[in-house]
């Protein structure tokens, strides 16, 4: 253990029958980082924040928080504050008394007036001081999570854990709420384990992102280098898009696409491979002597989006800021190369 | 236009059809308890309607009705509520049988269980107390299935598995989860079950006549056999009371909007 390290999972693992949903998940966070588990469903991710919370039993394995060893404590008392994917603002209560909630619980009884003050300057950083004596059922589903994020804020605790909080929010709100939350925890210096499916949204607001798979780790890195330096097939194929396109892999170096481009750690070492390309690590010119073909282009806005017919057939995509591909339509006949960026090479077949 | 209107037709009829089902006997009732007496002149009396406040009999039964109907209420609150919340969150394998369980005395004839408990209760008598009110106990069974289907459908229309970890994780016991959390969260379900209760516990007759315990509707077969026109007063005063009781119920508009959600 570093000493820089706040959370420690250690060896994880829990079976619910032959389902492996941890096994063997080893996972260190520093005092006031933001790590984000990212995963498809079924993969583990869920399991390990219940087990940090203390919801979920766990058949192998040790929790610590702070130095301390919490893996049979209870739930109630480790201090953790949590925010679900559901909607779980208690109904009965206003924003403020859901606030409250956590401190009227304290073992070292908070005064109602600090309990006042305190929710009050949680509403205000949640931005619904306004909302104070609303009920559940008169805000919204962002304003809900919001308040649940002050509720589970109230009480400083130990570790916030976010399980999926923003997937029940359409795009606009789960937007603005992903960068409220990252202010918010920036601003505490909370530390913090986000639970995601979105690739987007762990990738965005994480210090590091952890990606899952059968209950392990595959990778753990900083957003950037986890998109640009996969470690394993699964991450690059998992985090953005990628072509797989085949090419002969030697010393080190692919050829594709006619060019010779180093391979990233982890990948083949030789003959014939599969490199998972970027779209946007593809470089497209308009060109009669091309190599492909545009099937059909998308505008996103900012960049646009090709769909490229390579003249051997292969099929690939492509994307470019919007100024690089204008002029470039469906039925264009296109040049397409590679930019200078390592590749990660899984195995042929 | 033309259909809603027909809908609108349809929907009246059918209420005006069941109002009339339910009044009429009702109003049958009022007018024979205020028919003229023995051989009295014609015109109305309420003579039968103020016979009731002169037995004693009558407001010691109803009093005891009403306790009895009170310690059920408990027994709902403090023993069925926790137990159906309990087994939700923590026992959900046993969530069938538990409502099985509950649903049994629908099946059982109300004549079978008396012949059941019937030693049971004669211990009782000897050894314990021979208040009516001990008839909570039994009437505690009667009511589980109507009690438990009210408690199950509030249960059902939450996400109390969620409430639950959310009031865990700051801190809450297990025993506040229940009584502070959940409990006030289906709030309506337990209402509504409870004035269920006390109608079926005010209304109930086999069991306390043929174990011969003075309860408010034995009372008032009593009184029917001495004088029909009160028996009916009184029976109409009950069904009012009951109506009451049941119109006090709380509309569920806040509680059950509580999760539905519209999002901004």
């Amino acid at each position: 253990m570093s000493s820089s390290t706040y959370v420690q999972l250690v060896d994880l693992a829990k079976y619910f029958g032959k389902v492996k949903a941890l096994d063997g998940l080893s996972l260190d966070i520093a005092q006031g980082e933001l790590v984000a588990l990212l995963g498809p469903s079924g993969c583990g991710k869920t399991t390990a924040l219940r087990a940090l919370a203390g919801l979920q039993e766990l058949d192998r394995g040790q929790l610590m928080v702070d130095g301390k060893d919490v893996t049979f404590q209870s739930a109630s008392k480790r201090g953790m504050g949590m925010v679900f994917q559901a909607y779980s603002l208690f109904p009965h209560m206003t924003a403020r008394e859901n606030v409250e909630y956590g401190l009227k619980l304290r073992t070292h009884k908070v005064s109602s007036q600090k309990r006042k003050e305190r929710s009050a300057e949680l509403l205000d950083l949640v931005g619904l001081s306004s909302h104070a004596n609303h009920y559940p059922y008169q805000l919204s589903g962002g304003q809900q999570q919001r308040i649940a994020l002050a509720r589970a804020l109230a009480i400083s605790p130990k570790v916030l854990l976010l399980d999926e909080p923003l997937s029940a929010l359409d795009a606009k709100v789960r937007t603005q709420l992903r960068e409220e939350i990252r202010r918010i925890q920036v601003e505490l210096g909370t530390t913090t384990l986000f639970v995601t499916h979105d690739q987007e949204e762990a990738l965005s607001i994480a210090d590091r992102v952890g990606v899952m798979r059968n209950g392990q780790l595959e990778q753990i890195a900083a957003p950037s280098e986890l998109y640009d330096r996969p470690k394993t097939s699964f991450v690059a194929e998992f985090v953005g898009l990628t072509n797989p396109i085949s090419g002969k892999v030697s010393g080190g170096s692919i050829e594709v696409l006619g060019s010779v481009v180093k391979t990233l750690p982890g990948s083949v070492t030789s003959g014939t491979g599969i490199a998972l390309v970027r779209p946007e690590s593809l470089d497209v010119v308009a060109s009669k002597s091309g190599n492909a073909t545009v099937a059909a282009a998308s505008f996103l806005g900012a960049s646009c989006r090709l769909n490229i017919t390579m003249n051997d057939g292969t099929k690939i995509t492509a994307q470019l800021l919007s100024s690089d591909a204008a002029g470039i339509g469906a039925g264009a006949t296109v040049s397409v190369s590679l930019l200078d960026m390592p590749l990660f090479v899984k195995a042929a077949g | 236009m033309k259909q809603r209107m027909g809908v609108k037709i349809w929907r009246w009829s059918i209420i005006t059809v069941v109002g009339f089902y339910l009044l009429v006997p009702l109003y049958a009732m009022f007018d024979f308890s205020t028919k003229p007496y023995g051989f009295e002149d014609s015109g109305r009396t309420l003579r039968a309607w103020k016979v009731i406040g002169t037995q004693e009999a009558l407001f010691e039964a109803v009093t005891r009705s009403l306790i009895t109907a009170l310690i059920v209420m408990a027994i709902i609150l403090f023993l069925v509520v926790p137990t159906a919340i309990w087994v939700q969150l923590k026992l959900p394998l046993l969530r069938r049988p538990f409502e099985l369980l509950c649903l049994i005395p629908l099946a059982i004839p109300a004549i079978v269980i008396v012949v059941g408990i019937a030693p049971l209760y004669r211990w009782i008598s000897i050894n314990l107390s021979e208040s009516p009110i001990t008839l909570a106990g039994v009437y505690s069974m009667l009511i589980l299935p109507y009690t438990y289907r009210s408690l199950s459908a509030a249960l059902d229309a939450v996400d109390i598995h969620t409430l639950a970890e959310a009031a865990t994780t700051l801190g809450a016991s297990i025993s506040r989860v229940i009584f502070g959390i959940i409990m006030p969260t289906i709030k309506t379900g337990i209402i509504n079950g409870s004035f269920i209760a006390i109608a079926l516990v005010l209304g109930e007759f086999t069991i306390s006549n043929i174990l011969n315990f003075k309860t408010f509707q034995v009372v008032i077969a009593q009184i029917g056999r001495t004088d029909g026109q009160v028996a009916v007063a009184v029976s109409v005063a009950s069904l009012l009371f009951v109506l009451v009781l049941l119109l006090l119920i709380p509309n569920k508009k806040r509680q059950g909007a509580v999760l539905d959600v519209d999002i901004a």
